[in-house]
């Protein structure tokens, strides 16, 4: 019982059936060609995923606003490898702070995502709650200017829906949102490794790879 | 706004960062802490990915398997309650569950990426998101914005009392999907973004999180889709702009008869979507048809010709709003002439950067460029298009019958249920119900 356009019989419509077959095939060869393309492609295989290359971050503030999730998928995480351990942390202390104390008014951090933890004297842990944690920056910019630069921005990839153009990659002033593929998804900051200077470049493709 | 601000009070914490982070990047500052009292640190382990290799794979399959199920229930089963059944599905699913994105509307921005920029990787995922509704289209007609189309099923549930719009209406909006496709490729073959995906209507509803304009456009256009069915399907997708082409050319294609028409408009205004064409009247006056025909053939090049101008002019004006290279170098020059540096991020980081200033000044011009030569072939691309329109609608047809229109019809089966022979097909009338 398949049915299709009943046709009446004709030259004309013989000629236009020809036509139109003719057209499809050339249309399916270019469906197929595109095809051919993408998969000669050589990143491609994997798909990609967005990340921040901590490098060039320059703790704008934009990742907090402008994710098209609310919170934002963008979070502080902390490489505790690369901590000092400071008990003067600046990415905990606000630099007006009036006493060295967890109170508030201290704090950096506008919600309170940072835990601060005695070890030894004269050592404090630090840890980010992730469900407060806005993705400001605040601590980040403080622990990067006077500290170690444990803390940095990231996009948590149980959160991100993985837009096929990130909003915040768009609006970010540094150019400092990749797209990488789903294999190298974990580039961390290093345990101890370089910083380099946020290098401002014409957005290049093969920055990304 | 909200950044202007804010910066200048940040600014000299970011010249002590510049000043820090130059200096000397390469070592702490603080040395790793030996710890005596046996305090193991903690390691931070980065969440996985919720979108895996497999779960990409997945999608592909799931999408393949409901084209085809789509297939069969428009042209085989002829179930417009099997598609609902499909549609509700393809809504939870491509929808609420994997949140819309990425789908094969949007995914004409990474095929036109690849295809301007060799080092842009294509996921093969991606191209077979893109092209498998396309395939589908050429074998069944437009089956994906029947029951599978996440932003197509949102629409066609809210359905409710559709109207006719006005032919020229119609047709004048008609346009709007080519320049949507014409544009959107445009601009992203310019490196200045995903516009179609920035302005999709409905996947802040799918994510139920999303700037305030795009959940309002999109309830919007659910409000208008109540009488003026499907609207961003029919007058604004880019999508299925394409699809409309493999679906005219399509192999097969649903019928409103199952079997025969028998002449009896029933079904003539069953159609939401005004994609029922009926017999037309043999022209009267032949030569005066002809000599339409050839006035229309005539008008043709001046019309792309114009469309390619004002496509040009378009995105040279929008240049400042669309690239970001532009609107890099526009406020570069502003703060120059106004002696007020750093007013913005972006101005900011490329100062710190120390890249001369030409090389902003290059980019743009670059950029600038590529979108008037970008504009200047949308703009031909959608000329094309209306002439080709133009020339359709003074054409002849021979058309006897009552069929759908291969390229507006999106397969939903709502007209069977107007065909007397679709009943006597059921078995539930009996009768000659031949041709009169």
């Amino acid at each position: 019982m398949m049915t299709t356009n009943s046709s009446s019989a004709g030259s004309s419509n013989g000629r236009r059936e020809f036509l139109r077959r003719g057209a499809a095939a050339a249309a399916g060869a270019v469906v197929a060609g595109l095809a051919g393309v993408a998969a000669r492609g050589a990143v491609s295989r994997d798909g990609m995923v967005w990340q921040i290359n901590p490098a060039r971050c320059v703790q704008c503030g934009r990742c907090m606003t402008h994710c098209v999730l609310t919170p934002s998928a963008v979070k502080c995480v902390h490489t505790y490898a690369m901590c000092g351990y400071c008990r003067f942390c600046f990415g905990y202390f606000d630099p007006g702070a009036p006493e060295l104390t967890t109170a508030a008014e201290n704090q950096m951090c506008p919600t309170g995502a940072i835990r601060r933890r005695f070890i030894e004297p004269p050592y404090y842990e630090y840890s980010i709650l992730e469900d407060l944690c806005t993705g400001c920056g605040k601590c980040v910019k403080g622990c990067n200017t006077f500290g170690n630069g444990s803390l940095q921005l990231q996009i948590l990839h149980d959160r991100c829906v993985q837009c096929n153009e990130c909003a915040i990659a768009r609006r970010c002033p540094a150019q400092a949102i990749e797209r990488v593929p789903l294999a190298k998804w974990n580039r961390m900051k290093s345990e101890f490794g370089a910083v380099p200077a946020a290098v401002w470049q014409h957005r290049e493709p093969d920055a990304n790879a | 706004m909200l950044e202007r601000r804010v910066v200048p009070r940040a600014g000299a914490l970011a010249l002590i960062v510049a000043a820090a982070v130059s200096a000397d990047a390469a070592e702490q500052r603080f040395p790793k802490p030996d710890f005596k009292s046996g305090y193991v640190q903690p390691v931070y382990h980065p969440p996985t990915p919720a979108r895996s290799a497999v779960r990409e794979w997945a999608d592909v399959a799931v999408l393949a398997a409901a084209l085809g199920a789509a297939a069969w229930l428009a042209l085989r089963a002829r179930s417009r309650r099997g598609l609902w059944a499909l549609s509700v599905a393809s809504l939870v699913w491509f929808g609420l569950v994997r949140k819309g994105c990425i789908c094969p509307v949007g995914s004409i921005h990474n095929v036109a990426l690849a295809l301007v920029d060799p080092v842009y990787g294509l996921p093969l995922v991606t191209a077979l998101i893109f092209a498998l509704p396309l395939v589908a289209a050429l074998l069944w007609g437009r089956v994906f914005c029947a029951a599978v189309c996440p932003l197509g099923v949102i629409q066609d549930l809210v359905v409710w009392r559709p109207v006719r719009l006005p032919t020229a209406l119609n047709r004048a909006l008609g346009m709007l999907g080519p320049t949507v496709l014409a544009f959107g490729i445009a601009l992203t073959a310019a490196g200045a973004g995903f516009w179609i995906c920035r302005y999709d209507p409905f996947v802040g509803l799918y994510r139920r999180s999303g700037p305030a304009g795009m959940i309002a456009t999109g309830i919007g256009l659910l409000l208008i889709g109540v009488v003026v069915a499907r609207p961003y399907c029919r007058f604004f997708c880019p999508y299925g702009v394409l699809l409309s082409w493999g679906s005219r050319l399509s192999r097969r294609h649903l019928g409103i008869t199952p079997d025969e028409c028998i002449q009896c408009r029933l079904c003539e205004r069953s159609c939401p979507f005004d994609a029922i064409r009926g017999p037309e009247p043999p022209h009267v006056d032949r030569s005066a048809a002809r000599r339409a025909l050839v006035r229309a053939l005539w008008a043709a090049p001046l019309f792309v010709a114009g469309a390619a101008w004002a496509g040009r002019a378009a995105l040279d004006a929008l240049a400042p709003v669309v690239h970001p290279a532009v609107a890099l170098e526009r406020e570069l020059r502003a703060e120059d002439a106004a002696g007020t540096p750093d007013l913005t991020w972006e101005t900011r980081v490329f100062r710190l950067s120390g890249e001369p200033r030409e090389s902003a000044a290059a980019a743009a011009a670059a950029a600038r460029h590529r979108l008037r030569l970008a504009g200047l072939w949308a703009g031909a691309f959608v000329g094309f298009v209306g002439a080709g329109r133009i020339v359709a609608s003074v054409r002849r047809s021979d058309r006897r019958e009552w069929v759908p229109d291969r390229g507006e019809c999106l397969s939903c089966g709502r007209c069977f249920a107007h065909c007397p022979r679709e009943y006597v097909r059921l078995g539930r009338l009996d009768g000659p119900m031949g041709n009169p």
